[in-house]
């Protein structure tokens, strides 16, 4: 049986760029620009698991994604691995949700959608970090939910969910439609082929305003938050590293040996 | 409409007792109904609680709920909500306080969308407002790069906080307080989830959140092998264990339960050796807690010489085994 797939992506500032150019600037992260904008870590996980379904049963992958100003190629690459279809809720009300907001958005855009098997989600976003739109989304649209999915398989309506716990991790049974929350250990998105970019260049993403999924601008992004962001900082951090220099590695090895007795710290 | 007073902490067992998070929730809970002048209770919800229920007044709680029934064995969503959701429509706390952990993590965004308030999860601090009587919520964000404070209006408040970012309260078997046996039924119908097998994955040896001394290595290692060589002979003489960032837990040179991280476990052992890891700020969340950090990277430009005490700049290869050998020599003799 083919699986409809939604898969909610979002549009980060690359986590991975270096710790020292992340800068708050008036309550706001300021990064320079050749901090390149990136689908998030863990959605891209949540792309791979779909695909993989995809690979083994068949089916089609919807890849949604809610905020401002997109950069077309960044979030084109959900369709450049294989994503079949686009989805973008893009507006300048969209802009500064919070989860409550941002997770009422997305189930209003799959409520539209209408016919769905799975909705995957990365387990939080490389942003904000908080982790709770998978699971907002499953309490809205009052469907079972599965956390920290690390593997995934679909067979008679029910997928087989691979929870990542403590000490190992758990097998879960959830029959469809469910919300699927990705954590890492499924592996990397896989690259996309030269096919696959052709065919993404050519094809343009679905756009809809807040009125194409029956919201008010009052109940989605900076309007509809609950939450309020009273301060964003950095803390202060005082270097104070004693470096252990040697004439060769190994000597700066030995004498860290001596420097950490010393220091009675062994 | 309701009045919301009181905190709630949910807590939670490990091997049959009281886990460490629910002292931590407990402590910083107390501090925090005693600011407000309100109780502080622990909703204990598994299939069998024993002392658990005492213990937890032991380390602060006035009123302990304790919920057993077979369903609660292990944590499954849908038999767990059901029992906090009564309990907060019976007691309406004004605050709810879970460990983000496997459990809470799940756990306390569901509450908050059925209620249709917040939750603010991995929080490290928590303090009342003097002007606003708000509680104030400071998170990690952007990976660990900055933190944010933030307050919401909607109550109740669902808040998750962090592995050892709370100190617990001195056990004192002496405190007085209440245990409340009781019975909340679950429907199981409205269970939709069924745990089909448990998988243990543990490494063998010293856990990572006990060991007093942990070596940890990053992407710089290229591969599984130095973790069972290098790093492993380092952590045997002191009695550590092996840890490892993200890269190394994704790549599979290691196993997941070795990750230390923002999204990985959060460790604060004595002394904790950085091997060839960057520094990357989603991983010193999951570290930054240990007395001493010691680093070992080839980069002299490396993050995690900010982090560090002590620094080596040089290929791990070379710098670990004379370390280990010299460390040999030294507590031998």
């Amino acid at each position: 049986m083919p699986v409809n797939m939604i898969v909610c992506c979002k549009q980060v500032p690359d986590p991975e760029a270096p710790p020292a150019v992340f800068k708050v600037v008036n309550n706001k992260m300021t990064l320079p620009p050749e901090v390149k904008p990136v689908i998030g870590q863990y959605e891209e996980f949540a792309l791979e698991a779909a695909l993989k379904i995809k690979d083994a049963v068949g089916g089609k992958i919807t890849a949604l994604s809610v905020g401002n100003n997109f950069v077309r190629d960044v979030i084109k690459k959900a369709l450049a691995v294989g994503a079949d279809e686009l989805i973008l809720l893009e507006d300048k009300a969209f802009e500064d949700g919070d989860s409550w907001s941002t997770a009422h958005a997305l189930a209003a855009a799959i409520k539209k959608i209408g016919t769905y098997n799975i909705i995957f989600c990365g387990r939080q976003s490389s942003d904000w970090d908080a982790g709770q739109v998978g699971l907002g989304i499953a309490e809205i649209l009052g469907i079972p939910a599965v956390t920290l999915a690390r593997k995934v398989e679909v067979s008679d309506g029910k997928a087989k969910v691979d929870r990542v716990i403590p000490d190992g991790c758990q097998v879960i049974e959830v029959a469809l439609p469910a919300v699927i929350v990705v954590t890492s250990g499924l592996g990397a998105l896989r690259y996309a082929t030269l096919k696959g970019i052709m065919a993404a260049a050519k094809k343009q993403p679905i756009v809809w305003k807040p009125a194409d999924i029956g919201l008010d601008p009052s109940q989605i992004g900076a309007a509809g938050r609950h939450s309020k962001l009273e301060k964003l900082f950095q803390p202060v951090k005082e270097s104070k590293c004693e470096m252990i220099e040697g004439d060769t590695a190994a000597e700066a090895g030995a004498k860290l040996a001596v420097r950490l007795r010393e220091a009675k710290l062994l | 409409m309701a009045e919301y007073k009181g905190i709630l902490v949910c807590g939670e067992l490990a091997d049959g007792k009281l886990a460490a998070i629910t002292t931590e929730l407990l402590g910083c809970g107390r501090k925090l109904a005693d600011d407000l002048k309100e109780n502080l209770s622990c909703l204990l919800a598994s299939a069998a609680i024993g002392g658990a229920s005492k213990e937890a007044i032991a380390f602060g709680a006035d009123k302990v709920y304790a919920v057993e029934h077979p369903a609660l064995k292990d944590y499954q969503a849908d038999s767990h909500m059901q029992v906090v959701g009564k309990l907060v429509k019976d007691i309406s706390p004004r605050l709810i306080l879970m460990g983000q952990t496997s459990m809470g993590r799940d756990l306390a965004p569901r509450l908050a969308f059925t209620l249709g308030t917040t939750v603010t999860t991995d929080c490290l601090d928590l303090r009342i407002d003097p002007g606003t009587k708000l509680l104030m919520q400071t998170r990690p964000v952007y990976g660990g790069n900055a933190q944010a404070i933030f307050t919401s209006e909607s109550l109740p408040q669902v808040v998750t906080v962090r592995t050892k970012a709370m100190s617990p309260l001195e056990r004192d078997a002496s405190r007085k307080g209440e245990v409340i046996p009781t019975k909340i039924d679950i429907d199981m119908s409205k269970v939709r989830t069924k745990i089909l097998d448990t998988v243990k994955e543990e490494a063998v040896g010293i856990k990572l959140e006990d060991a007093p001394v942990i070596v940890s290595g990053g992407r710089g290692l290229g591969g599984p092998q130095p973790f069972q060589t290098v790093l492993k002979e380092l952590a045997d003489l002191l009695h550590g264990a092996v840890g490892a960032s993200r890269p190394p837990a994704d790549n599979g040179w290691v196993p997941e339960g070795l990750h230390i991280g923002l999204t990985g476990k959060i460790v604060a052992p004595d002394i904790y050796f950085a091997v060839a890891i960057s520094g990357a700020s989603q991983h010193t969340a999951g570290c930054s807690g240990s007395k001493h950090i010691i680093a070992i990277n080839k980069d002299p430009e490396a993050n995690i010489f900010r982090e560090a005490e002590f620094g080596v700049v040089g290929k791990y290869e070379e710098v670990i085994p004379a370390l280990t050998k010299k460390l040999k020599e030294l507590l031998a003799g």
